[in-house]
C-alpha cells in the first residue's frame, strides 16, 4: 500500500490538477485550516479564500491561491471543486491587485453579514501576503 | 422553360450558396471541436457536485428547516422556465426542438391553471418564443458579446434566479437545454433545478457518514446557490456543443443539396442548349427541303 492518496483539484472549466498519490493536502477550510492525510475520516467543508498547499513527497510542495470552493474526502480520495484556483509560483501580480482593490472596496460596505466579512477580509489578508512576496 | 442565360444565372448563385455552407460547416466542426472539449471537461465538476449534494441532503435530518432552495418554497404555483438557446440561426433543428420541448411543458402548466413565466438566455429562443408567450416573458439574457463561453456568464444568470426566488416570484424554476450525445444527436433536456430534485436513486449514499464542517445546513446554503450556477453552466456548455454539432450537420446537408442542385440544373441547361440547336438545324433543313 502506497502512503498517498488521491488528489483531484476541479473547476468548471476543466480537470485544474490530478494527483494519484500525495502525502498531505493543507486547505483553508471555513473554520481553520485543516491538514488532511491517509485515512482521514470522510469530510465535507467549504473553503474560504486561502492557499491550498499541496505535499507530493516530504520534500516536494506546491501552493495554489483559491477564493471559494468546497472539499470532499472519501475513500482516500480528495476533490476540491473551486470556481477560482491559481498557482502561486505562475499567478500575475497585477490580477492579485484587481481582486485586493476590489476585495478592500467590498469590505468597506456597511451593509454586508457577518459571513461575507469574514470572507472578504480572510481574502484581503492573504492578498496581501501574496502580493508582498 | 427558363431561357438558357436564367438557367446559367442559377447554377451560378447555388454554386456560391454551396460555397457558404461549406465553410461554415468547416468552422463549425473546428468550433466543435473545442465547444465538445470544454463540454466534457465541465461534467466532472457539475457531476461531483451534484454528488456531494446529494449525500449532503440525505445527511440533513431536519427537512423542514433546510434552506428553501432544496425542498422548494412549499407551493407549486408559479414556474419560472429558462430557456437556453443559440445566439445565431442556420444551425438545423437545434432551436426549434428545444422550443418545441419548452412549449410542451409550458402548455401542461398552463392547463393546470398555474402561472407561467419565462427567463430567455440567447436571442433566438426569445424571437421564437415572443410571439405566443409574449406576456410571460420576464427577462432575455444574452451573451453575444461573450465569445467563450466562461463560468462569469453562468453565474450572472444563476444570481438573477436566486434573486428572483428570494423575493417570491417562483416556486418551480426549470431549465432547457439540449444535451450533446454526439455530431448528428442532441438531446432536448428539461431539468427541475428548484427545488432540487434529487433523482439518483439513494442507493450507496446512505451508508456514507460524512463528517461535516460546519454544520450541514451552512454547507448547503452555501453550496446551493452555487449549484444552480453550475447547473446552468453545464447547460451551457452542453448547449454550445449542440449548438455547433447541429449546425455542422445542417450545413454539411445543405452543401450536399446545393451539390444535387447544381447536377440538375446543369442537365437541365445542357438539354435546353441541345434543344435550341436541335431547333435552328431543323429549321435551316426545312427551309432547304421547301426551296
Amino acid at each position: 500500500m502506497s502512503e498517498g492518496f488521491k488528489l483531484e483539484i476541479i473547476n468548471p472549466e476543466k480537470s485544474f490538477l490530478l494527483k494519484d498519490s500525495v502525502l498531505e493536502v493543507v486547505v483553508p477550510a471555513f473554520e481553520g485550516d485543516m491538514g488532511i492525510l491517509k485515512d482521514h475520516i470522510s469530510i465535507i467543508s467549504f473553503l474560504k479564500p486561502g492557499l491550498v498547499k499541496v505535499f507530493t513527497s516530504n520534500s516536494n510542495e506546491e501552493t495554489y491561491y483559491v477564493e471559494d470552493g468546497i472539499i470532499e474526502f472519501k475513500n482516500n480520495c480528495l476533490s476540491i471543486l473551486t470556481s477560482n484556483i491559481f498557482d502561486t509560483k505562475k499567478i500575475d501580480k497585477n490580477i492579485l491587485k484587481d481582486s485586493l482593490t476590489k476585495a478592500e472596496q467590498d469590505s468597506k460596505d456597511p451593509e454586508i453579514s457577518d459571513q461575507k466579512k469574514y470572507l472578504i477580509d480572510q481574502k484581503i489578508d492573504v492578498l496581501k501576503s501574496l502580493t508582498l512576496n | 422553360m427558363a431561357s438558357l442565360d436564367d438557367l446559367k444565372k442559377r447554377i451560378s448563385s447555388v454554386k456560391s450558396t454551396q460555397k457558404i455552407t461549406k465553410a461554415m460547416k468547416m468552422v463549425a466542426a473546428s468550433k466543435l471541436r473545442r465547444a465538445q472539449e470544454s463540454a466534457e471537461k465541465g461534467r466532472p465538476y457539475s457531476e461531483k457536485m451534484n454528488n456531494i449534494i446529494l449525500n449532503l441532503s440525505n445527511n440533513v435530518s431536519d427537512k423542514e428547516n433546510s434552506p428553501k432552495l432544496l425542498v422548494g418554497s412549499g407551493e407549486d404555483k408559479i414556474h419560472l422556465c429558462i430557456v437556453m438557446t443559440s445566439d445565431r440561426g442556420l444551425c438545423g433543428g437545434f432551436n426549434t426542438n428545444i422550443i418545441k420541448k419548452a412549449k410542451s411543458y409550458f402548455q401542461k402548466i398552463l392547463n393546470e391553471g398555474k402561472t407561467l413565466k419565462i427567463i430567455t438566455v440567447g436571442s433566438k429562443g426569445y424571437d421564437q418564443l415572443k410571439r405566443t408567450y409574449k406576456d410571460n416573458i420576464i427577462e432575455k439574457i444574452s451573451f453575444k458579446e461573450s465569445k467563450y463561453i466562461n463560468f462569469f456568464d453562468a453565474d450572472k444568470v444563476g444570481k438573477i434566479i436566486i434573486g428572483r426566488f428570494e423575493k417570491k416570484e417562483f416556486d418551480v424554476c426549470t431549465i432547457f437545454y439540449n444535451q450533446f450525445k454526439n455530431v448528428i444527436t442532441q438531446i432536448p433536456q428539461e431539468q427541475q433545478i428548484i427545488p432540487l430534485k434529487t433523482s439518483k436513486s439513494d442507493k450507496n449514499s446512505s451508508e456514507d457518514n460524512y463528517d461535516f464542517e460546519p454544520e450541514e445546513d451552512e454547507i448547503l446554503s452555501n453550496l446551493l446557490p452555487k449549484n444552480i450556477s453550475t447547473q446552468i453552466f453545464k447547460a451551457m456548455l452542453e448547449n454550445s456543443a449542440s449548438e455547433q454539432g447541429s449546425r455542422m450537420s445542417a450545413m454539411d446537408n445543405a452543401t450536399r443539396n446545393a451539390g444535387e442542385m447544381v447536377d440538375k440544373l446543369t442537365i437541365q441547361y445542357n438539354r435546353s442548349r441541345q434543344a435550341a440547336i436541335t431547333k435552328e438545324l431543323i429549321e435551316i433543313i426545312s427551309g432547304a427541303e421547301s426551296l
